[in-house]
């Protein structure tokens, strides 16, 4: 029970912080002078089309772009009514994109879940190749295992992204008949969800994944294999060994449960990260996620769009540290009876 | 009777190097005790892990035999492969490790811990081993057994944990236990107690054990045999008793003698002339406030002092002894001004006999900079308060840089008179921290302390990390150099004999309060109040003929609830301290 409550309560201030996030969002979007509107009506008015004119400014009043800036925010979070009545993200209208001419929710749409399912997919596979490779090289410290797995790594935390994913996709066409660019073959976009289209997807998955997740996998690596390695050196391991445990139980024990804490704090630092450091990758691989939207919303100053596009990054990274700090309560009694009476 | 354990010509080194243990050889009959003596780096502790093979991956055995005669018949252990050696550890013999803090994995249930033991060796199904722990806690003294079950170990008070490391290592019923300073990270009063366990389970059970120690007190109190080792080597074997007695090896001698001791029969002491103090402290508290890991309970108040009154004379040395959390280190801040105290608190402090007195937490400026020359600190362990970057010299003149006292080559002179003064080369003015023992670091810390020729030094348990015979120099060191400078030492304690040696005044902590204050000879001669009297019982002597006594101990050590009745206190209501005798003071109802 006590579990539940604390998710309750993390999920409490999950929500608060989303709401100073969006503020911040907001005001910072609004900070560089002009906005997309004024400067296309700007760019109409110096090209004499009076007719685009009118209806940039008809999509002003719209989107309520003439009010000051705090009701535009309010407006736009839904708390008080706009042109249209209460319609905004609590609402579930994300607004408008001036750039595409179209709703943002059209725009974002599948990216969205394409988006959360390779970010996905990148931390499942930083995960299950950083825990054994890290629990191997610790165990096995100082010897060749260790050295190679070490050397491995470091290539996989030096290769530029995109690099990798250029030779990936050589390969992977060449030997193994991988397709090239994209998330799903072309004649699926569009369709509904299938069992044909769910393969190719994750056909299409097994290279951007591993792209992703290189680095992530060997930094994480590391990392576990540092913290393995001090915790093999305390007390309680002796004690283990005393009892006349066997190595390999020893060690899932004991030491990699205390070695795991950092590990599980990181699955919320590890989604942002990737979906920032995923643009670039995108754009080479052709994917359809968000990342690539998002930097075009940015360049053109396009408001809801890119205010969405944060705002579901922001959402991704809290429900990460969400999801880890619930994960560290439940693994650390520590952290679980900080402060009960004893 | 043929012994349980045979240890022949052992001899064990890391790496190429020299061994570190070499042609140690002892017995351990059934049911007897044998304790492993010796100061750091005698080998004893790598002895001891030898004996069950878990020695560091660098150690190798390089010769000699351990025969184990137990219940599985005789095993020659140094041959054993790593699966039989599995089956040995745990079940025929069992270990206890020194810091019950950090030998138990703080994420899993005691209960689980525990019971691992029967499970690993095939002993019992699950639910019959929880039954089997059950009452193993009980026997090892846990009020509530199911509860401790499922307690994880840092809800436990540190004399707890070592009752659940040593029903860890009880539960499978060993032949032989091995304890490695079992009692060396405990409160005095906790190591008595769990002494007195140890002692009662071996007479239940029958088993043997191996008491590995530094400790000639804990030695007497425990031990049938004794094996005495320095550098590696046995220096003295045999029989408790005779041994005790009459030691034959000049080393042995060498440790008897540094063991400080409570004095044998003391006799009150004249009170001590109060004309010319150095410090007051006057009804000094400090309370800390908690915060709740829940932001809806009210903070916890913590009262680390209350109403705390000193006086030290110059010259003379007042000793503070108490448990920890008893609030002694949390006084000597506030009497150097590191810590505020409460609203009515005061803290008055005069450089020379005829200086006025001055406020250590209302001063100016430039008076902090004047008082903070007249009062160091040497802090307890040497191995960290020191920095390891720093060359010798520069940690030495680095006070006198802050001050800007001197020029460069005057500073160098004094840093170099400061080494001769306490016993060290000052061609070592060079070198770094690394290169000094545990004992010449201390002397380092102390020289530092005296680089800007203070009137006042606090020690905070300045040799509790040291071994005896280096404790012993050190004490001298400190006795030597109060008495050629004048100094006055304020010396914070958890050990009576040390302080029986040293102090000129006594003040015994609990709780935040001073329970009993008295000059030491009169404190050992007419111990007034239960805890006093606890501490004093609780103290291993390396006599054999004065024991620990227990009961003394039991009456005493709990929380103040259970003491007699005109010696309670609670939150609300502390009774004051009163004077029994000139010079004695004792806090009790009238």
């Amino acid at each position: 029970m006590e579990i539940l409550r604390y998710a309750i309560y993390r999920f409490g201030t999950m929500l608060l912080t989303l709401l100073v996030v969006s503020v911040m969002v907001f005001a910072i979007i609004n900070l560089p002078p002009g906005d997309y509107l004024s400067n296309q009506i700007a760019e109409l008015r110096a090209s004499g089309q009076s007719a685009g004119v009118a209806k940039a400014e008809f999509l002003r009043t719209e989107y309520a772009l003439d009010r000051p800036l705090y009701q535009q925010y309010l407006i736009w979070v839904g708390f008080i009514p706009g042109p249209h009545g209460f319609s905004g993200l609590i609402q579930g209208n994300f607004g408008w994109s001036f750039e595409f001419d179209q709703p943002v929710a059209e725009i974002v749409g599948d990216s969205l879940w394409l988006t959360v399912l390779v970010n996905l997919a990148a931390v499942l596979f930083v995960y299950l190749v950083a825990l054994p490779l890290g629990v191997i090289a610790a165990a096995r410290s100082r010897t060749w295992v260790d050295y190679t797995s070490a050397f491995v790594g470091y290539l996989g935390l030096a290769t530029p992204n995109f690099l990798l994913a250029l030779i990936l996709f050589y390969y992977g066409h060449k030997y193994f008949d991988l397709p090239i660019g994209g998330l799903m073959d072309p004649i699926y976009e569009g369709e509904p969800l299938s069992w044909d289209k769910t393969k190719s997807i994750l056909i299409h998955l097994i290279v951007p994944t591993f792209v992703i997740g290189t680095s992530g996998a060997a930094a994480m690596m590391q990392r576990l294999r540092a913290n393995l390695l001090d915790e093999l050196g305390k007390p309680y391991v002796e004690t283990a060994v005393a009892k006349g445990m066997a190595p390999a139980r020893m060690l899932t024990k004991y030491p990699l449960r205390m070695a795991f804490n950092p590990f599980v704090a990181d699955i919320g630092n590890l989604l942002p990260s990737m979906v920032s450091g995923s643009v670039l990758v995108s754009v080479v691989l052709g994917l359809q996620t968000i990342g690539p939207t998002l930097l075009t919303a940015l360049k053109t100053q396009d408001l809801f769009l890119s205010a969405f596009v944060l705002m579901f990054v922001a959402l991704l990274t809290l429900m990460g540290t969400m999801i880890s700090d619930v994960l560290l309560v439940l693994l650390d009694p520590r952290i679980r009876y900080e402060g009960r009476e004893t | 009777m043929q012994p349980l354990l045979s240890v022949g010509n052992l001899s064990i080194g890391f790496g190429a190097g020299e061994p570190v243990v070499r042609d140690v050889s002892f017995q351990v009959n059934p049911g007897e005790t044998l304790a492993l003596v010796g100061e750091s780096g005698s080998g004893k502790t790598v002895t001891c892990r030898a004996v069950l093979r878990i020695l560091p991956r660098a150690a190798r055995i390089h010769s000699g035999t351990v025969r184990l005669n137990g219940s599985n018949g005789v095993q020659e252990l140094t041959t054993l492969s790593e699966r039989q050696m599995r089956n040995v550890r745990g079940n025929t013999i069992s270990m206890i490790f020194q810091e019950p803090m950090r030998s138990l994995s703080p994420l899993h249930r005691i209960g689980n811990q525990v019971s691992e033991v029967l499970w690993l060796h095939g002993r019992t199904r699950e639910a019959a081993a929880r039954k089997e722990v059950l009452e193993c806690f009980e026997r090892v003294g846990f009020p509530d057994p199911e509860r401790a079950y499922k307690s994880y170990p840092f809800e436990l008070s540190g004399g707890m944990r070592q009752r659940a490391m040593i029903a860890m290592a009880m539960v499978a019923k060993p032949d032989l236990l091995i304890a490695d300073e079992p009692t060396t990270a405990l409160d005095v009063t906790t190591q008595a107690q769990v002494l007195g366990l140890m002692k009662e389970l071996q007479r239940d059970t029958g088993m043997a054990m191996i008491l590995v120690t530094h400790d000639l007190g804990v030695v007497a109190n425990m031990a049938e045999q004794v094996v005495v080792m320095h550098k590696g080597q046995v220096m003295e074997s045999g029989a408790a008793e005779p041994l005790l007695r009459s030691p034959a090896h000049a080393y042995t001698q060498q440790l008897f003698d540094a063991a400080p001791a409570i004095p044998a029969n003391p006799v009150n002491a004249p009170e001590l002339p109060l004309d010319d103090l150095i410090l007051q402290m006057k009804s000094v508290s400090k309370t800390y406030s908690m915060r709740a890991g829940k932001s809806w309970k009210a903070e916890t108040k913590i009262h680390a002092c209350r109403g705390v009154d000193f006086s030290l004379q110059r010259g003379k040395t007042l000793a503070i002894v108490g448990e920890s959390g008893s609030g002694k280190t949390t006084a000597a801040r506030i009497a150097l001004g590191a810590e505020l105290p409460d609203e009515g608190g005061e803290v008055l402090f005069r450089a020379t006999s005829q200086s006025n007195p001055i406020g250590v937490h209302h001063m100016s400026r430039a008076a902090r900079t004047a008082f903070q020359r007249e009062a160091q600190m040497v802090f307890q362990d040497p191995y960290s308060s020191l920095s390891p970057r720093m060359r010798i010299l520069d940690a030495l003149v680095e006070p006198l840089d802050i001050h800007g006292i001197g020029s460069k080559l005057e500073r160098r002179d004094q840093a170099a008179d400061m080494l001769r003064l306490v016993g060290l080369d000052p061609d070592m003015l060079q070198r770094y921290p690394h290169a000094f023992s545990g004992g010449q670091r201390q002397r380092l810390s102390i020289a530092r302390a005296l680089m800007l020729d203070p009137s006042l030094l606090v020690c905070d348990e300045p040799t509790s990390a040291l071994d005896v015979s280096v404790q012993e120099q050190i004490l001298q060191l400190l006795e030597d150099i109060r008495d050629r400078k004048n100094l006055s030492y304020l010396f914070i304690s958890h050990d009576l004999a040390v302080v029986a040696r040293i102090a000129d005044e006594v003040a015994v902590m609990r709780a935040g309060l001073v329970v009993e204050q008295a000059p030491p000879d009169t404190l050992f001669h007419n111990p007034k109040h239960p805890y006093t009297k606890a501490l004093i019982a609780a103290q291993p002597e390396p006599d054999i003929d004065r024991p620990i006594d227990l009961k003394l101990v039991a009456l005493g050590a709990g929380s103040p609830e259970s003491w007699p009745d005109h010696f309670r206190f609670s939150d609300t209501e502390i009774p004051s301290l009163v004077q029994v005798e000139p010079g004695h003071k004792v806090r009790c109802h009238v």
